[in-house]
């Protein structure tokens, strides 16, 4: 299991990087490497040239602001997992990146990373999709703005050109009333997740007013679901099961060797039910989810 | 008087230096810089077959010579060229009457392959990057066969696995490699005159040993010397030795083979040769540089071994009390591609099955058979699991049906303490008879009663259930022939500094070996326990050896060391008596000092005995000058007598007339969780009874490392096989090894001794015991909470989730008595 060939190169500045990238169709982007290594070194992937970002300055930063958290290309799952400030502002991360494979793979590996390598079974691109996120691309002609709803286009697959690097992802802030949940079964702890949920419930005086939830390894794509017309208004047993019903028309859970399509599409009912009805306690429990 | 070190948990040696990094494994040996003989380490690596069954009609390797770095590549047309021998298939190991179409692969593929993984060409180059560069550039043209994938296809043999009409050994018909059956009267008869019946169909999947060191063999041939020395991650390096001489055409004296470190090896690391372990020393001598092979994961998959896969069909007669009156077992083995292991696996499970039970009337009937897929051979529990699996799963059936405690049905089937030595009048995989020579089942039963709460577990489910949690309780027994022979050899030597130098030929994987060996040295010499090394697997030191697996090295290697050092002893209190002009029955030995008792003057310790034992004319050290002023000998003989040997050494061997069995109860307790069918542990409790135990530490350990890889035979690992024959869980991303986060927190453990009456120390072994009974105990805890018949294991959540389907069976309060398995009509 040893990569094929490969030239590597680590530019000092990002217009170097994107310009190596512009004059190289063959090349990949090495951040973390957490996915990239392994599949090169399954010669799964064979790129002409690797451009390592991990000398560019200033793509290691989480910038927090009151609309809600920027995280820069070099930022690792570890450390947006350790940030007060942005889990104070938008509690979903910290809640979902626990789940992101083991310790040490999250101090190695990218939050932006994992969200344009673009994997239905990752925690990452589920909650920039809930939470109506974006990725910021530079190339050597522009910058511009992916909105996650047409980042990820297939399985494995996003809408990031080649000559592209992905210099950070925006994560909103949670609105007021609002409380998030997630949760997800593996077959072992830190395993990619048969199926995972994250959820967003908006409560006015005790009522749900709005529900959505982000759901993983259930579809080709990360997938968004309005859930608010299913609950009707509350969480009882019976709008949770609604909502279960009403998330599945819009999933297409799969058969593997861990799982038939019909046991996923039980875990999506029992844990739309779990995570909608954290959701709403933590939109209702005083001082919400910094408790 | 230094205190006895049996039986202490003494801390283990090898430790510290696996904890700092100072492990020196096969990869580690010649690694980096050039070796000594200037000479950087050539890289070797393997063409795999990426069918599971092809004719191989052309293989192409032109577009490698051309590639910078590459120093040989190699076909099975090469080898005879290289070697004579080397053009034969692979020796197999251990034949049997009843294997009448035993077949192992060639060293490289010749006309066909047999499974995805199986070895088809072999290059060598600068460096493993560019020998996989090479692999890339072979092209070989197959001709794709139907591939016999699991059991059902083998029996319905609709294709053959081994039909290939170039194969000089001929087809194998109806894919079955053996068929042997035992039996100790007519059991159908007694099954059909048995006031109960109860038919069982059992299925086991496969796993695998997966240690985290994968093979790997190292090799530098030596003109100057014309000797081979070879570095070989093995549980066997006499074996390794034996077989290297035969395929390279050298004397057995030309080859070393040292066993390093080794990172685990659970069985699949008996089998041996491996195609690598003879084409890197070929590659050695052929090319005249070090040669170096470390698998990688993927190739661990699918080019080693498996183990497990067995379907049971069992017949049980019994009387009101659950007592078996007639026990028929007939078995499908799947054994994958090749033989080279022969039936070890299936007769273990056909003797095995029977536990610590006695039956009136016994037979069991096995057919191995073949299947396009990765070859079969021991790992842990060696075919044990499997049998206990039949047996206990028939034992619940029984309570079941007769809505007796589970327990109770097992304690009226037990071989009573009074009883052994036990015949339970079969042959078991050693050629000797299945005699049992010592255990107490009944207070084992008692001790796991009271260990895992068995009385008091009614009432923790009634409180579980009022909390709508599901809880199961399940209990399983099993007996382990453990130290089979044919024997292992030791030999000690005290130097002249007093240490004592120990050498067994049986190698180590991670076992501690070093520690217990060196316990049992101290105590039998009386020297400290620093100053005994023991060393393993190293035929320049112990050229005569077996090799560690079949939970024998404690009885085997033990009893050999301690056999030596006895010897030793004698030679010591001997020459030590002449010295002080004393009676040896007078003489004692602690912490190296050789004294009188009761006259603390007169001692001298066990360097100077050294020194005198070796009548040599130049003195070098101390030990030497100290010696001085004593005289031994007699001055009117040479000065080695005729019956003695210069040096103060023991060697011995110990050679059983047959195993000796362990035993052990497994229970756990379960929750599954009524909405995602997920399997949580929330005891785990275990008695366990390997005779006098020398180092309870380790034996602990041992129990651990068992238990948790029977949690992943149990609930996660399997080999998810498509129908084409391509493992589709080749990774540890797939192939579920459970984590420390899936293994149970805590393990409670008892411990029984019984010793055994066959060897010197009544010790028995406690390698394997831990996964024994994993897959028996899970089933039936998890039976028991979900009141469903589990009769297929490992199993998940989602195919728990599917059987709740299957039985119309959604989230209620569980049924009084479990779901009745059917009666045989």
């Amino acid at each position: 299991m040893k990569p094929a060939p490969f030239a590597y190169r680590r530019p000092a500045t990002l217009p170097e990087a994107l310009e190596l990238l512009a004059a190289e169709p063959d090349a990949k982007v090495l951040a973390g490497g957490q996915s990239l290594v392994p599949l090169l070194s399954m010669r799964l992937a064979a790129p002409g040239l690797l451009v390592d970002l991990n000398s560019l300055p200033d793509l290691g930063e989480i910038n927090v602001a009151p609309d809600g958290v920027r995280v820069g290309a070099l930022v690792r799952h570890a450390d947006l997992l350790a940030s007060a400030e942005a889990r104070r502002v938008q509690p979903l991360l910290a809640m979902a990146l626990a789940h992101v494979a083991h310790a040490t793979i999250r101090n190695r590996g990218t939050t932006v990373g994992s969200i344009v390598h673009a994997d239905a079974s990752a925690e990452m691109p589920a909650v920039l999709s809930l939470l109506g996120g974006s990725v910021t691309a530079e190339s050597a002609s522009g910058s511009r703005t992916i909105p996650a709803g047409e980042l990820f286009v297939g399985p494995l697959e996003s809408s990031l050109r080649p000559d592209e690097v992905a210099t950070s992802a925006f994560f909103p802030a949670l609105p007021p009333d609002t409380g998030v949940g997630f949760d997800e079964v593996a077959r072992r702890h830190g395993d990619y997740a048969l199926c995972g949920v994250a959820a967003q419930v908006r409560v006015v005086d005790g009522a749900v007013a709005a529900a959505s939830a982000g759901y993983l390894s259930v579809a080709d794509v990360p997938t968004v679901v309005d859930l608010t017309e299913a609950l009707g208004g509350a969480v009882t047993d019976a709008s949770l099961a609604a909502a279960g019903e009403a998330a599945l028309e819009h999933l297409d859970p799969a058969a593997d060797i861990h799982a038939t399509a019909a046991y996923r599409a039980q875990l999506v009912r029992v844990l739309t039910a779990r995570v909608l009805r954290a959701a709403y306690a933590d939109a209702t429990t005083e001082g919400g989810s910094e408790a | 008087m230094t205190t006895k070190l049996m039986g202490q948990p003494v801390q283990r040696v090898e430790d510290q230096r696996f904890l700092r990094g100072g492990g020196r494994y096969v990869d580690d040996v010649l690694a980096g810089s050039a070796s000594d003989t200037g000479q950087q380490v050539l890289h070797a690596a393997v063409l795999r077959s990426p069918h599971a069954h092809a004719r191989i009609v052309d293989i192409d390797v032109d577009a490698v010579l051309d590639l910078d770095g590459v120093h040989a590549v190699w076909t099975y047309e090469d080898l005879a060229g290289l070697s004579a021998p080397m053009a034969d298939p692979l020796p197999l190991l251990i034949p049997h009457p009843a294997l009448t179409h035993g077949r192992t692969q060639y060293a490289l593929a010749r006309h066909e392959v047999n499974y995805a993984g199986e070895a088809v060409a072999f290059v060598v180059a600068d460096d493993r990057y560019v020998a996989e560069d090479a692999l890339a550039r072979i092209h070989v043209s197959y001709e794709v066969l139907p591939p016999v994938v699991g059991i059902e296809a083998a029996r319905a043999a609709e294709h053959l696995v081994h039909d290939d009409p170039d194969d000089p050994a001929g087809p194998v018909p109806g894919n079955v490699g053996a068929r042997l059956e035992q039996s100790t009267g007519d059991a159908a008869a007694a099954v059909a005159a048995a006031p109960h019946r109860l038919a069982l169909d059992l299925e086991v999947e496969r796993s695998a040993c997966t240690p985290l060191e994968g093979r790997g063999t190292v090799a530098r041939w030596d003109p100057d010397t014309d000797r081979l020395q070879v570095w070989t991650s093995t549980q066997s390096s006499t074996g390794v030795r034996a077989a290297v001489a035969v395929k390279l055409g050298l004397d057995l004296g030309q080859v070393d083979v040292v066993t390093p470190d080794v990172g685990g090896g659970f069985g699949v690391k008996i089998n041996h040769p491996w195609p690598e372990e003879l084409l890197v020393p070929l590659a050695a001598r052929a090319l005249g540089r070090p040669v170096k092979f470390t698998e990688d994961r993927r190739e661990h998959f699918v080019s080693s071994a498996h183990e497990r896969a067995q379907v049971q069909h069992v017949e049980v007669g019994f009387d009101d009390d659950g007592r078996l009156l007639g026990l028929d077992v007939t078995f499908w083995h799947d054994h994958g591609a090749y033989t080279p292991y022969g039936l070890i696996v299936p007769i273990i499970t056909s003797t095995q099955l029977l536990g610590p039970y006695k039956p009136e009337v016994y037979r069991v009937v096995f057919e191995s058979l073949y299947t396009n897929t990765v070859m079969v051979t021991p790992y842990r529990g060696a075919g044990r699991p499997q049998g206990c699996f039949a047996m206990e799963r028939t034992i619940d059936a029984i309570a079941a049906y007769l809505g007796k405690d589970r327990a109770e049905v097992r304690a009226v089937n037990f071989i009573q303490p009074d009883e052994f030595p036990f015949d339970q009048g079969l042959i078991f995989q050693d050629g000797r008879e299945l005699e049992y020579d010592s255990g107490d089942y009944p207070q084992m039963l008692e001790k796991i009663k009271a260990l895992v709460g068995w009385d008091e577990f009614p009432a923790f489910r009634a409180e579980m259930a009022e909390q709508g949690r599901r809880v199961g309780i399940g209990l399983a027994c099993y007996v382990e022939g453990t130290g089979v022979g044919p024997y292992e050899g030791a030999h000690v030597h005290i130097e002249t500094t007093g240490k004592v130098k120990v050498a067994t030929g049986l190698t180590t994987q991670g076992q501690g070996h070093a520690t217990v060996f060196a316990q049992l040295v101290a105590d039998e010499l009386g020297v400290r326990f620093e100053d005994v090394e023991v060393v393993t697997g190293d035929t320049r030191r112990m050229p005569y050896a077996v090799g560690t697996f079949a939970s024998r090295a404690a009885v085997m290697s033990g009893s050999a060391i301690h056999l030596a050092a006895k010897r030793a002893k004698e030679k010591v209190l001997r020459i030590a008596a002449d010295a002080l002009e004393a009676d040896p029955a007078d003489l004692q030995i602690v912490d190296g000092v050789v004294s009188v008792k009761g006259s603390p003057g007169a001692a001298l310790d066990l360097g100077t005995v050294s020194v005198l034992s070796n009548p040599l004319r130049y003195a070098f050290d101390e030990a030497s000058k100290a010696a001085t002023q004593f005289s031994v000998g007699d001055p009117g003989k040479p000065p080695v007598a005729e019956d003695d040997e210069p040096g103060l050494e023991g060697r011995d061997f110990y050679s059983p007339e047959r195993a000796t069995f362990a035993s052990g109860m497994h229970a756990v307790i379960v929750e599954t969780d009524p909405d995602t069918a997920e399997v949580k542990i929330l005891k785990y409790a275990v008695v366990h009874d390997c005779g006098h135990l020398i180092n309870p530490m380790i034996v602990e350990g041992q129990i651990h490392g068992g238990v948790a890889q029977g949690v992943g035979g149990a609930l996660y690992e399997r080999m998810a096989y498509d129908e084409s024959g391509q493992l589709l869980n080749a990774s540890f991303m797939d192939f579920l090894m459970p984590y420390v986060s899936e293994v149970p927190d805590g393990i409670d453990i008892d411990h029984l001794e019984t010793p055994s009456p066959l060897n010197p120390l009544g010790i028995k072994g406690a390698g394997e015991a831990g996964v024994i009974p994993s897959a028996a105990v899970f089933a039936a805890a998890i039976e028991d909470a979900e009141r469903i018949p589990i009769t297929a294991m490992p199993i998940s959540p989602s195919e728990l989730f599917e059987l709740r389907r299957t039985h119309d069976r959604p989230v209620v309060e569980p049924a009084e008595t479990p779901h009745p398995p059917k009666e045989t009509p």
